[in-house]
């Protein structure tokens, strides 16, 4: 088992991560995170999909993925050509006595104070997956009451861009 | 100009070139219904169920070439087409389903028949819609037809609104743009040319897609550049004919004992239109031991799906082989087409042709000629249709290949005569035409020169047949037992009814059969025991052929 990032450019209508999820249920494809955002074409969203699979399933998703007409382009991120980012909110028990500990993990990671209260404050970070790992795990002793993390997105870097490649309906 | 929904619909599938479509109206569909009814040019066929209408358009579809087009109302009208959807799916039948809902306001809100018939078909068409804007109307039915024939072909539904239907917009007429295949870079085909070329025993395997893509023609010209013998699969049969003598019938589950040898034998396979289904590769992970494997699909998704292959090239299979023959050297391949003669005369000198089905399929082509189409429902009946009826030509045999769809036959077969404007034949069982006898209806309402050979064994056989192999003869629910009087229901639906008893009926009953008008349906009286052989067991290889169970 492999993890693969798969990032893609699809409609931004209605019924498309429907039709998106429900191919990945029906083929049996093991996905760890699906993100779904805006880009600078309102007619089209970005995914951002992590598989957890071997080359086969990797190939299979793919192709079949490429076959919805919503998917417009599709391409497997390479990791040392990509940028790949997640975003974390916690919120974690932080009375005053264990505040200034936190303040100091928080700055060590680079993390952000986004809301404080009395018994609680919640940490933004971001960052790629394993640092926000690492984060949770020295944040946990302390008491996480909840959090939200937002599944990975990338980007690839350089002039490379998603929207210039041949879509497979452009192939056949 | 100024038109409703329902008139821009009517007017949009005129120019997809449609003459006929196959439904069943109801409250969400009225408006279309009264379109059609005021335009007058539209052929519409009446069937009993909204399912005979989904099968009907399919067996149009197949038999024709064009698309097929059924309409059926919101909610259970719906749900009805689903089973007719999903067996075009799995064949890439070119079908454009057409339903009803309820008022864009009231969907979602568990309305009268409403259903979300969207959601449901998601995963058994290629695309579909759910118009919510009628000006985008126009646009999505061309996008549907020209989806459903782009690439590998398939259904794709419009789920239409009900107000969507009344509402009107400015309608601005627009030629059909047909879907044309890209050509094939023959550069990229110097790989498979040099191992085709260095292959000493290669076999061809045409499936659906050779008739999908209408490559008959150059896939009988590669049979004979090669040298190769050709085996084809039950989506295949009529891609190549099967007089000629490089054909050695199909391959797979109930393929024939020369195919399965000169499969083993074959050191180079050439997959055409093919999906290696676990119904051919049995064992998929042993299938390719030993043999370069060349795949052709136009489906990316197809290539090492099931099996892996050494060469493959993702295209429109005509295309391919356009590219493909120029290129080719011209093949000897004597030794070779001597061995598989050899395993053909074997297996025809061997054949047990003591069963009563393998009698009444060699006669029926006595009756037909090369166009006849002949379609089947599943089951026993249909392998041996497949197995026994010499189909020489694409789009003759009509049947559910993937699916395997109970119930198929006679809304199929009515689409094939409606399509093809020529007698047609049905072969069913006793199973599956319980399934949609229904449809006697309309063949009859139509006037259909339609010919039912109903294989009557009063079983369920192809299941007995698993339980007689695989279950120690505990016949669960498979002895069907059924009182009905096959003959006296012909003649209530207003068809002729006749029966074959014995040997000595077929012939005369058979000439009567096509002598008569219309529909007829004959109940043809075979052994409860009689089984489908060859055989390979599930999951088995082609040296695992049963051939014999004495």
């Amino acid at each position: 088992m492999k993890r693969y990032t798969i990032t893609a450019l699809v409609s931004n209508k209605s019924g498309v991560l429907t039709r998106i999820s429900g191919l990945f249920a029906r083929r049996g494809f093991n996905i760890e995170s699906l993100c779904a955002c805006t880009t600078e074409n309102e007619a089209l969203s970005r995914m951002t999909i992590v598989l957890n699979g071997d080359e086969y399933i990797l190939a299979q998703l793919t192709k079949q993925l490429d076959k919805l007409i919503d998917v417009k382009k599709i391409a497997l991120a390479n990791e040392d050509e990509s940028i790949y980012r997640e975003l974390l909110l916690v919120k974690v028990s932080a009375p005053a006595q264990k505040r200034s500990q936190l303040i100091e993990i928080k700055d060590v990671y680079k993390a952000k104070i986004v809301d404080l209260s009395p018994e609680t404050l919640i940490l933004e970070i971001t960052g790629e997956p394993n640092k926000l790992d690492g984060f949770i795990k020295v944040i946990e002793p302390y008491g996480i009451l909840e959090m939200a993390r937002t599944g990975l997105t990338a980007l690839s870097r350089g002039e490379k861009c998603l929207n210039d490649l041949t879509d497979y309906n452009e192939l056949i | 100009m100024n038109l409703n929904g329902a008139e821009i619909l009517i007017r949009c599938l005129k120019e997809q070139n449609v003459d006929t479509v196959f439904g069943y109206p109801g409250g969400c569909v009225l408006d279309i219904y009264d379109a059609i009814y005021r335009d007058g040019s539209l052929r519409h066929i009446l069937t009993a169920h909204e399912q005979g209408a989904a099968h009907a358009a399919d067996g149009y579809a197949r038999a024709t070439g064009k698309t097929g087009v059924c309409i059926a109302t919101s909610g259970p009208g719906a749900t009805n087409l689903v089973t007719g959807i999903a067996t075009a799916y799995m064949d890439s039948v070119p079908l454009v389903a057409i339903t009803g809902n309820v008022t864009v306001s009231n969907l979602g809100r568990d309305s009268f028949q409403e259903v979300d018939i969207a959601g449901i078909t998601m995963p058994i068409t290629k695309h579909n819609y759910i118009v919510k804007d009628v000006h985008k109307l126009a646009a999505t039915i061309r996008e549907a037809f020209y989806i459903a024939n782009a690439g590998r072909k398939g259904p794709v539904l419009i789920d239409i609104p009900k107000n969507i239907q009344t509402e009107i917009c400015d309608f601005t007429p627009a030629p059909a743009s047909a879907y044309k295949p890209k050509a094939v870079n023959a550069s990229s085909l110097n790989a498979v040319c040099a191992a085709l070329e260095k292959a000493k025993r290669p076999l061809i395997l045409a499936g659906g897609g050779c008739i999908g893509s209408d490559a008959s023609e150059n896939l009988f010209a590669l049979a004979k550049r090669l040298q190769a013998p050709v085996c084809s699969t039950l989506m295949g049969l009529g891609s190549y004919p099967a007089s000629d003598g490089q054909f050695l019938g199909m391959i797979g589950m109930h393929g024939s004992d020369a195919a399965a040898k000169a499969f083993r034998r074959a050191d180079t396979v050439i997959a055409c239109g093919m999906r290696f289904s676990d119904r051919v590769a049995g064992n998929r992970i042993r299938f390719g031991e030993g043999k370069t494997v060349i795949q052709f699909d136009i489906d990316a998704a197809e290539i090492d799906k099931n099996v892996q292959t050494d060469l493959s090239v993702m295209a429109d299979i005509d295309e391919i082989l356009k590219a493909l023959l120029p290129v080719l050297a011209q093949g000897e391949r004597k030794e070779w087409l001597k061995e598989v003669a050899a395993y053909k005369e074997y297996e025809a000198n061997h054949f047990d042709s003591r069963l009563p089905a393998y009698k009444i399929i060699s006669a029926l082509r006595k009756f037909t000629d090369a166009d006849t189409r002949v379609a089947t429902d599943v089951g026993q009946h249909q392998m041996w249709t497949a197995q026994y009826y010499p189909f020489e030509k694409p789009r003759t045999f009509i049947t559910s290949g993937g699916l395997g769809t109970m119930g198929f036959g006679m809304g199929a077969a009515i689409g094939s005569c409606i399509g093809s404007g020529r007698k047609t034949v049905l072969v069913t069982g006793d199973g599956s035409f319980h399934m949609n006898l229904n449809e006697l209806c309309t063949a009859v309402s139509h006037h259909l020169p339609l010919i039912i050979l109903l294989m009557d064994n009063n079983c369920l056989g192809m299941v007995r047949q698993w339980q007689t192999l695989f279950y120690h003869k505990r016949y669960s629910q498979t002895t069907l037992d059924r009182k009905t009087d096959y003959v006296r229901l012909a003649e209530a639906f207003g068809a002729t009814g006749l029966t074959i008893a014995g040997e000595k009926d077929i012939q005369p009953v058979l000439k009567k059969a096509f002598a008569a008008e219309g529909t007829v349906l004959v109940d043809c009286k075979i052994g409860i025991d009689d089984k489908v052989l060859p055989m390979i067991a599930p999951g088995k290889s082609f040296e695992d052929i049963i051939t014999n169970l004495d």
